[in-house]
């Protein structure tokens, strides 16, 4: 047997505009855990969607174990053994688990044999699951399961896993990374797409780093260090954020027993949530995605009304009060969703400005619209963030997701806010964009500001909070301090790993 | 092979060209269809767009084409805010039948007075009249959750029970020797919208439909009302997060198109309509969607929508008389300028592009499922 399963020659693809892949090179080897590394935009997804069938590339090669590899559509690559587990799920909610593994099967057998297959592949491999269990029910980490299980049922040579991590508790990756060491020693190779460094020096041999569509470096992850491979995955070195803290500063925000029914289909209600946030400080609110983050968003920034005295502003009353009202007064919110929620896509990036700094920035005069003042402050979101855009007239949506969410964060900011609430302010940005948003608000706070900050980013949380509470099931967990939190507390606060019960129950 | 690729910003040049280009795939298709039907095609088409403006008869067919249009623009763009916003207001006819009844009842009430006040406050009764019919979909939707389609919709006929019942029943002229219909409201002089610029067709209604062209422009333009409008249209969330109250919005579109619906209505029944009547109604209410559109929901857009409209009415009217041309042909004909007019509006969100062999296919779905969006 050969040394190489699969061997990537001279890799190309380019779009209108953009070259994705440019002469990309390297080996993987059977029964080891690759990494491939590389900041958005770098070219990652292109080239594992045409290891999977599902981008023809423009010019290069791939061998799969010797043999010319040209997979023409996933299906042609499932059957040359090379499966993929997605960040986004393809499930159907209200079917069981043993039921969607079916309907991605070209020949799926009997369910009762299905399930048992399930059963068994769910037990040798230490990844609980139930194939009974409806896929609405499980959590995030659940349903990932249900994809890899979907794809260990075919015995594939290679397992490509696309950021598997993002929406795991530190238990759950725990249970993760037993399954894909595993897999390893029988002789699979897996090809880990992350940016979360330290799990790559956990998990993987070897290392591949893409940059503009190419392939910079290759280490050797347990041999380098996390900010190394960081500084060639950007090309140049990483500051670190630094801030002046202040102490003891009075309660801005205070938000006391709020509970509230989710008003989205499959959202989760928050029950009994209690904090509060003072001058300077930054509260760091973690939790796996889908556990009342949004909710909370949208109940603070007064998208989703509640009792009066649930939320305070200073000592005032403000459940009941509109966005625009609680922009008046100091809260502004910036939510996680980018493209259609935090900005409209299609609107220059003069009308975004004005679609949240109408107030605070008095850009409306008697009902007129002030566009001029519009576009100036556009211009000063753009140079004070270093926004890469033509300009102020350029649509929000031709804007990359780094670039954009510079520009939404530093929107809130230059409005000089009480208290700022951003959701996953980090969510799919490089990592140069995404530390200097962090050191912007950190900056924020040190001015004297409140920050909540809701993500899913624990190391980000670790690194720019004061104090850490955890959302889990709707339900707040009192905050603590970050400052020597370890990773088990944290992951025991985050709820552990959702699902480990079923498992027991076997 | 041809596919369509999703340009990355819809294309200016060809919002432009897509309306010019449907109404010359209509006048192709249309001039098939007339040619199929034994007629001559040129000379339908050239009946139906050139003979109203220049033909013999167009001294008498110009000022038709201001009162025909009229009403068509006043009540499309009231139309035009809850297109935008994503209100779908399709009960406009039946505003209007309210507006000409509410302002012709206020009228009446005062028969015969000569105050020079009774128009004016004819004009606000049939305003708010209209206004009022419609914000019944606007509340019950507010309120319950319903469909303002099939409610607006459904008023419709409500409101053409209601016309016949007024017709011969409280608004039914006192000596009119029992004939249906009430008293002629252009001949009594309180209460007349006459022609104000002898052979233009010009009267208040059209002068009504000018200005709120220019407001709705000023409105959408500069006027956080129309930033709202056009925010809730393209992003409903981004609406809420910006403070935009979904309900108020809800009422306040629906209360421009009835309020603008009814002003048509009133308008019409004082000048070129006369007199309340079983058939008041000609469809105007109906045509002003397909005017709203044609127009891409845009003022500018819509007055000229408006005027070629009209223009079709006119045009489709002497090809009957003329060619002896069935009327479903005619409203046929005017179809097939929405038609072309939506199929069209693909260009501007995409581009066609040819390739030989399969080589990119996979970009050429429209749809792509959603494990295939990787992470960017």
């Amino acid at each position: 047997m050969s040394d190489v399963l699969l061997a990537i020659r001279g890799l190309t693809k380019a779009y209108p505009g953009v070259v994705a892949n440019s002469d990309v090179s390297f080996d993987i080897r059977p029964a080891s855990v690759h990494a491939l590394l590389g900041e958005n935009g770098a070219g990652k997804s292109t080239l594992v969607k045409t290891i999977y069938g599902l981008v023809r590339p423009d010019a290069g090669s791939m061998t799969l174990a010797g043999r010319p590899y040209t997979p023409a559509e996933p299906r042609a690559a499932r059957a040359a053994g090379v499966a993929m587990v997605f960040q986004h799920f393809s499930l159907f909610d209200a079917l069981s688990v043993a039921e969607n593994i079916a309907l991605g099967m070209e020949n799926p057998p009997p369910l009762r044999d299905l399930s048992s297959r399930i059963a068994q592949v769910s037990r040798e491999y230490g990844l609980p699951l139930d194939p009974r269990r409806t896929v609405g029910d499980l959590s995030a980490g659940e349903r990932q399961r249900v994809e890899i299980i979907r794809c260990l049922l075919q015995a594939p040579r290679l397992l490509i896993m696309d950021e598997p991590t993002s929406v795991l508790t530190p238990q759950e990756v725990d249970i993760l990374f037993g399954t894909l060491r595993q897999l390893r020693e029988e002789g699979t190779a897996i090809l880990y797409i992350s940016h979360k460094l330290e799990e790559i020096r956990a998990l993987c041999e070897e290392a591949t780093i893409l940059r503009g569509g190419k392939v910079v470096a290759t280490c050797d992850p347990r041999a380098t260090s996390a900010r190394q491979m960081a500084e060639m995955m950007v090309g140049g070195t990483l500051k670190t954020p630094a801030r002046a803290t202040i102490a003891g500063g009075e309660v801005v925000l205070e938000v006391q027993g709020l509970s509230a029914a989710s008003p989205r289909q499959h959202g989760m209600a928050l029950r009994d949530v209690t904090f509060s946030v003072s001058r300077g400080e930054v509260l760091g609110i973690g939790g796996v995605a889908g556990n009342g983050q949004d909710e909370l968003l949208l109940a603070l920034s007064g998208e989703m009304r509640t009792a009066p005295g649930m939320v305070r502003l200073g000592s005032d009353p403000i459940g009941r009060c509109s966005p625009s009202e609680r922009r008046a007064r100091g809260l502004l919110c910036a939510p996680e969703e980018r493209m259609g929620h935090a900005a409209a896509p299609d609107m220059t990036l003069t009308e975004n400005a004005f679609l949240t700094g109408r107030v605070r920035e008095r850009l409306a005069r008697g009902g007129f619209v002030d566009w001029t003042g519009a576009r100036s402050f556009a211009e000063r979101v753009i140079r004070g963030f270093d926004v890469r855009t033509p300009g102020p007239g350029a649509a929000a949506r031709s804007l990359s997701g780094g670039n954009l969410q510079k520009f939404v964060i530093g929107r809130e900011i230059l409005q000089r806010p009480e208290v700022l609430v951003v959701n996953q302010p980090t969510w799919g940005v490089d990592a140069a964009a995404a530390a200097s948003i962090r050191q912007a608000l950190l900056d924020l706070a040190s001015q004297g500001a409140a920050v909540v900050v809701v993500s899913q980013d624990l190391d980000e949380l670790m690194e720019i909070s004061d104090r850490f509470a955890a959302l889990n099931e709707g339900r707040l967990s009192p905050a603590r301090p970050a400052r020597g939190l370890t990773v088990e507390e944290i992951g025991l606060m985050l709820g552990g790993a959702h699902g480990m019960e079923v498992a027991h129950a076997h | 092979m041809i596919y369509l690729e999703k340009r990355p910003t819809p294309s200016r040049a060809w919002a432009l060209a897509t309306p010019l280009l449907a109404v010359l795939a209509t006048m192709i298709v249309g001039g098939l269809l007339f040619a199929a039907m034994g007629k001559d095609p040129v000379l339908a088409i050239r009946t139906i767009f050139w003979d109203p403006l220049f033909g013999e008869f167009a001294s008498y067919t110009r000022p038709q084409l201001l009162i025909k249009a009229g009403p068509l623009i006043l009540i499309a763009i009231g139309l035009s805010f809850g297109f935008r916003a994503g209100i779908w207001n399709i009960g406009a006819e039946g505003q209007y039948i309210l507006g000409a009844l509410t302002g012709a009842a206020v009228g009446l009430a005062f028969y015969p007075s000569e105050s020079r006040l009774i128009f004016p406050l004819m004009v606000l009764a049939g305003a708010l009249g209209g206004m009022a019919w419609a914000l019944i979909p606007g509340l019950l939707k507010v309120r319950f959750g319903t469909n303002e389609i099939l409610v607006s919709l459904m008023l419709v006929y409500v409101a053409t029970n209601l016309l016949a019942y007024a017709a011969l029943g409280p608004l039914q002229n006192p000596e009119g020797m029992g004939f249906p219909g009430s008293r002629n409201l252009s001949q009594w002089s309180a209460s007349a919208n006459p022609e104000l610029f002898t052979g233009t067709g010009i009267h208040w209604g059209v002068i009504a439909a000018g200005l709120s062209v220019l407001v709705a422009y000023v409105l959408l333009a500069r006027h956080a009302f129309g930033f709202a409008v056009r925010l809730a249209g393209q992003s409903p969330r981004a609406a809420a997060f910006a403070g935009v109250s979904p309900s108020r919005l809800v009422l306040t579109c629906m209360a421009i198109s009835g309020g603008l619906a009814g002003l048509a209505g009133v308008f019409e029944v004082t000048g070129p309509a006369g007199q309340i009547s079983i058939d008041f109604n000609v469809g105007y209410g109906f045509t002003a969607i397909i005017v709203a559109f044609l127009g891409r929901l845009h003022p500018v857009g819509i007055l000229l929508a408006g005027l070629l409209m009209a223009l079709t009415y006119i045009g489709g009217e002497m090809a009957q008389l003329q060619l002896s041309l069935p009327a479903a042909a005619i409203q046929l004909f005017q179809g097939m300028l929405l038609f072309f007019l939506l199929a069209m509006d693909v260009l501007t969100q995409f581009r066609v592009r040819v390739r030989s062999g399969r080589a990119q296919a996979p970009q050429a779905v429209v749809a792509q499922p959603k494990p295939a969006q990787g992470t960017h």
